[in-house]
């Protein structure tokens, strides 16, 4: 059993929630209760990466931020090292990676929030801001659980960009998926098969929080 | 209060690799073929040294096309004499660095393959003709030079033509490996010294393929520019006589 790969994994995992979630609730808020010009093309592209194969994204990212590019360079001098093969990289492809996880179910949980709710609150004479925290979000909260979890379930079967922009370093970009292939490789099945497991277990666990969890939750909303 | 403490523990030990911020033990990048042998190199060499030292394996030009993208690592072990020239050329690597071994080929038929293994291909040439080829394993000769190797010696033995749509391609010569030994294919051409370590002598045949019939796997080594003292050391510690007698003991030639 590779520790250092399962630290990886899970360190990005909570990384990614922690760097998309609050992006994702105001921005599927926003796609929840506006209308504006240009919604359906944002709306495409804030869903293609759960289309695009993850070599499309791994090849973007390596051209726009690799030592070749002048981005990338500038990153380089700012920082002491390159953004791919780093962890902040890997960050960086998972958070992209994730966005439709994010932002679906959370816009879906702000429209489930009935306007006249919204102009209730705005009438009682709340600020935005009280009325964001303490009737839509309360309101829209399952939304945004849903879309963490999945966040970092989705993380941790990542593969093909963490292997293309994190580039399998130990302790730093090799999580758990890239390790199984990684032992697969030498000949090690002993290794890969206890990783493979463990991966399997945690998915299922995961999964099954979020089913208990929407039970417990779904009753309190109708 | 055991739970409690559980659950310190497990933020103790997540919190405890801030990854990225911390120091990393230097990281070298090595052809797949060394996958073994230089693993045991390694290992002699921290022994040695009390000090750590991080490998990454994987095919030549998948490693070049990653340091030339800004991997950090401080070595590269190549399996040819191309890969290193370029980084040399792009400016990257300390000096033209050395060649550190001489590569062989074997042609390998895992347990119950109808493919008989000889060192001029006779078995596979008759299979070819007889059809009797699923598919055959070798590396993708893009990337990996004991993939290039392997298309030279089916080429100088006119199978080359024949056996092309067989082909499975792997990423790297262990991943053709792993074709050719798990039955996936009828065998394959691959890295003598994979095929010699027991986890796969164990599960097949193997026929050391003629020098002559390919271009030499001549291996070079370069050191990066960001190579830290550690990794001047281990440069020179896989010219002495310790590590070279691993590498003829893994089935390697050295110069």
């Amino acid at each position: 059993m590779d520790w250092a790969s399962l630290r990886v994994s899970l360190w990005l995992g909570a990384g990614t929630i922690a760097v998309l979630v609050p992006l994702g609730v105001w921005f599927g808020r926003l796609l929840a209760i506006r209308e504006f010009r240009g919604k359906l093309l944002v709306e495409a592209l804030v869903t293609v990466p759960l289309v695009l194969p993850p070599t499309v994204l791994g090849f973007y990212l390596l051209v726009t931020f690799g030592a070749r590019s002048p981005i990338g360079q500038a990153f380089q001098a700012l920082a002491g090292h390159s953004l791919p093969f780093s962890f902040q990289g890997l960050l960086l492809a998972s958070a992209i990676a994730n966005i439709p996880f994010v932002v679906q179910p959370i816009q879906r949980g702000f429209e489930a929030v009935p306007s006249d709710v919204r102009e209730a609150a705005a009438c009682c004479g709340l600020t935005p801001w009280q009325q964001f925290l303490h009737i839509e979000m309360p309101l829209a909260w399952p939304g945004v659980l849903t879309a963490s979890i999945l966040t970092f379930a989705h993380t941790l079967g990542e593969f093909g960009v963490v292997l293309m922009v994190g580039g399998n370093l130990p302790g730093e970009t090799r999580t758990l998926s890239v390790a199984i292939y990684d032992r697969m490789q030498a000949f090690d099945d002993r290794s890969a098969g206890i990783m493979a497991a463990t991966l399997l277990v945690i998915s299922v666990v995961t999964l099954m929080t979020t089913t208990a969890l929407s039970r417990r939750i779904a009753p309190s909303r109708g | 209060m055991w739970r409690r403490s559980g659950l310190t523990l497990i933020v103790v030990w997540l919190l405890g690799v801030p990854a990225g911020v911390r120091q990393r033990p230097p990281t070298i990048a090595a052809a797949a073929n060394l996958n073994f042998a230089l693993t045991e190199i390694v290992r002699q060499f921290e022994r040695d040294r009390g000090t750590r030292v991080d490998m990454v394996f994987g095919a030549s030009g998948t490693l070049t096309r990653q340091i030339r993208d800004g991997a950090p690592f401080e070595m590269f072990l190549a399996a040819d004499e191309d890969f290193p020239a370029q980084l040399t050329s792009a400016g990257l690597t300390r000096d033209a660095g050395a060649v550190y071994a001489i590569g062989r080929l074997a042609l390998f038929a895992p347990t119950g393959s109808p493919l008989i293994v000889d060192e001029r291909l006779d078995g596979l040439s008759r299979l070819v003709q007889a059809a009797g080829v699923t598919r055959f394993a070798i590396a993708n000769p893009d990337v990996a030079p004991y993939g290039r190797a392997a298309e030279a010696t089916l080429r100088k033995r006119g199978l080359w033509d024949a056996i092309r749509s067989r082909l499975v391609l792997g990423d790297s010569i262990t991943q053709a490996a792993q074709f050719a030994t798990t039955g996936n294919a009828i065998g394959g051409l691959i890295a003598y010294s994979l095929v010699k370590e027991p986890a796969l002598a164990n599960k097949g045949t193997y026929a050391l393929i003629p020098q002559a019939d390919h271009p030499p796997l001549r291996q070079r080594m370069v050191l990066l520019k960001q190579a830290t003292p550690i990794v001047e050391q281990f440069y020179a510690y896989i010219q002495g006589s310790a590590a070279r007698a691993v590498l003829v003991k893994n089935g390697y030639e050295v110069p």
